[in-house]
């Protein structure tokens, strides 16, 4: 298959959920090197919140998706609630009135949350943040896309990992940890690395549904 | 860790229901938004409306500040997190008096994004919004790039002197510009002793070694700028007092208002003896000290040590400073 049902797909932002409350401890592990430590608390709790509240409905990814937005937006705060929330948003955006999720449909969902971030987000390439994984892979994802919708996953999935990795060896150039100057080098930003979880898990949930 | 704690999950919740119940006098909930403290004096129907903000573990910060001619409603985030933009709008909302609200807070990505936010949400609703962003703390980022810097403890003279300049009647504009005065001639300056930990994350975010300090630690355990061996109450007063006035360059003669405050587990005496200290560092450079304020005014949960913010004072900002006020921690 190369495409799935945009339907009945709750389950899909479960999963997502899922992976993100399982990796609580890990993401506040290295915020905690360089930031407060408090990243995987609050994505766990509003991932964990969403997940409780489309659990068994009959929804479609976009709908579920927006209960998602909407939660981080308007009870997690932080930065993240905001640069996810608008994430997610405009995913959803992209997403509205289509049956079908394929590999154009994929892509103009990715470009449509990665403008939502650039909206609200001052972060480029490089500034040792989320940008670092989401924009190179939605880059991977486009150049990959005529090779099939489950190989540009792939290509996507590798990029975002390299994306995530990239920013060991960087130093924060904004947020918290930016005040930290050369300290911040040697750690995983953990913005990057719930943005790498979020795309890896998203495209193993698509890609089982079209196996 | 020993702490007194329920369901961590539960934590700021329960901080805030205990808060309004023990000043009822002068703050309430917002009936639409339970992360919502607003002022009982709020809102002054044709007065500008004050507004801040910001993550909790820093009591009596934010919350502390909402009263009689000082903050007119508060949004609170998560631990060391920014509250949401809808708190922020519904902070903004319950502090409008029809005359536009200046949110005043501190310079920190989540704030700066959802205080963006929350102006547009209320833009719809016809609410003018001013904003002013604290940036005080010396050492996070140099003099040239004084836009980066965090705000700290200097938000506390942000909100007295906006809010004293509300009180007045002044319009929107001319209380942002008394805001923006008053963050301008302030330099402050942390330095922490032991870490503290978010109890959800149940360990200390960072170490200091036993014998060491960080100088220009941050207000959420952001390490310090530099390690070095800890020094007597005087050195470290020193240190502080040098490092601020360096980034000030007052002339001799100045008149300033000086804040220390504990973050956290430091014993309010020890604030005392530095105080002792800086106050006399202060003399011998000619300056006189209008107003001090010591004690634990803006912490960061359990950490040990204190912060030094020094505001240079000009008559405006003299009678602003000295305008009668009543807030929970003010």
């Amino acid at each position: 298959m190369t495409a799935i049902q945009t339907a009945n797909q709750a389950s899909i932002v479960e999963e997502l959920a899922e992976v993100i409350v399982a990796n609580k401890a890990y993401l506040s592990e290295i915020d905690g090197k360089i930031g407060d430590g408090d990243h995987g608390i609050n994505m766990a709790k509003g991932f964990g919140r969403a997940a409780e509240r489309i659990h068994g409905k009959e929804m479609t990814l976009d709908a579920a998706l927006l209960v998602l937005s909407d939660v981080l937006m308007s009870e997690i705060g932080g930065s993240m609630g905001p640069l996810y929330g608008l994430m997610f948003e405009d995913m959803a955006g992209a997403l509205a009135g289509r049956d079908t999720l394929d590999a154009a449909a994929f892509s103009a969902m990715l470009n449509a949350g990665l403008e939502g971030v650039r909206g609200v987000g001052s972060a480029e390439v490089g500034d040792k943040t989320l940008m670092d994984t989401l924009v190179p892979a939605v880059g991977a994802f486009d150049a990959a896309q005529d090779q099939g919708f489950a190989a540009a996953l792939q290509a996507m999935v590798a990029a975002a990992e390299a994306g995530r990795d990239s920013t060991l060896d960087l130093v924060a150039r904004i947020g918290r940890a930016s005040r930290l100057g050369e300290r911040s080098r040697g750690v995983l930003d953990a913005g990057a690395t719930s943005c790498c979880l979020i795309l890896t898990t998203l495209a193993g949930s698509i890609q089982r549904r079209m196996a | 860790m020993q702490r007194f704690i329920n369901n961590p999950d539960d934590l700021v919740d329960e901080t805030v229901a205990g808060f309004v119940k023990a000043h009822r006098d002068l703050v309430h909930l917002d009936p639409a938004n339970p992360r919502v403290v607003v002022s009982n004096a709020a809102p002054q129907p044709g007065r500008v409306g004050i507004v801040t903000g910001g993550g909790s573990g820093h009591e009596p910060a934010f919350i502390g500040y909402a009263g009689r001619n000082m903050v007119d409603a508060v949004a609170v985030g998560e631990l060391f997190s920014s509250p949401t933009a809808k708190s922020f709008a519904d902070a903004i909302r319950a502090a409008d008096g029809g005359a536009g609200v200046a949110v005043l807070y501190g310079n920190y990505a989540g704030d700066n994004m959802n205080v963006k936010m929350a102006a547009r949400m209320v833009a719809k609703d016809g609410i003018e919004v001013a904003t002013v962003v604290a940036n005080d703390d010396v050492c996070s980022a140099p003099a040239a790039e004084r836009a980066k810097r965090r705000g700290v403890a200097g938000e506390i003279f942000m909100w007295k002197i906006g809010g004293a300049k509300a009180a007045q009647g002044a319009p929107l504009s001319e209380v942002q510009a008394a805001a923006q005065k008053a963050i301008d001639a302030c330099r402050s300056v942390g330095v922490g002793l032991g870490p503290c930990t978010l109890p959800g994350v149940g360990h200390p975010n960072f170490q200091i070694e036993p014998g060491t300090m960080e100088v220009g630690i941050g207000h959420h355990g952001e390490p310090g700028t530099r390690v070095e061996a800890l020094k007597t109450a005087s050195e470290v007063a020193d240190d502080m007092l040098r490092i601020v006035m360096e980034d000030h360059a007052l002339p001799p003669g100045s008149e300033v208002a000086v804040l220390v405050s504990g973050l956290g587990a430091t014993p309010v005496n020890e604030l005392y003896v530095l105080y002792d200290r800086i106050e006399a560092g202060l003399t011998a450079k000619g300056m006189t000290v209008h107003k001090a304020l010591v004690g634990n005014y803006f912490t960061s949960l359990e950490m040990v040590g204190a912060t030094l913010t020094v505001m240079a004072l000009d008559g405006e900002l003299k009678a602003l400073l000295d305008l009668e006020t009543a807030s929970p921690a003010l």
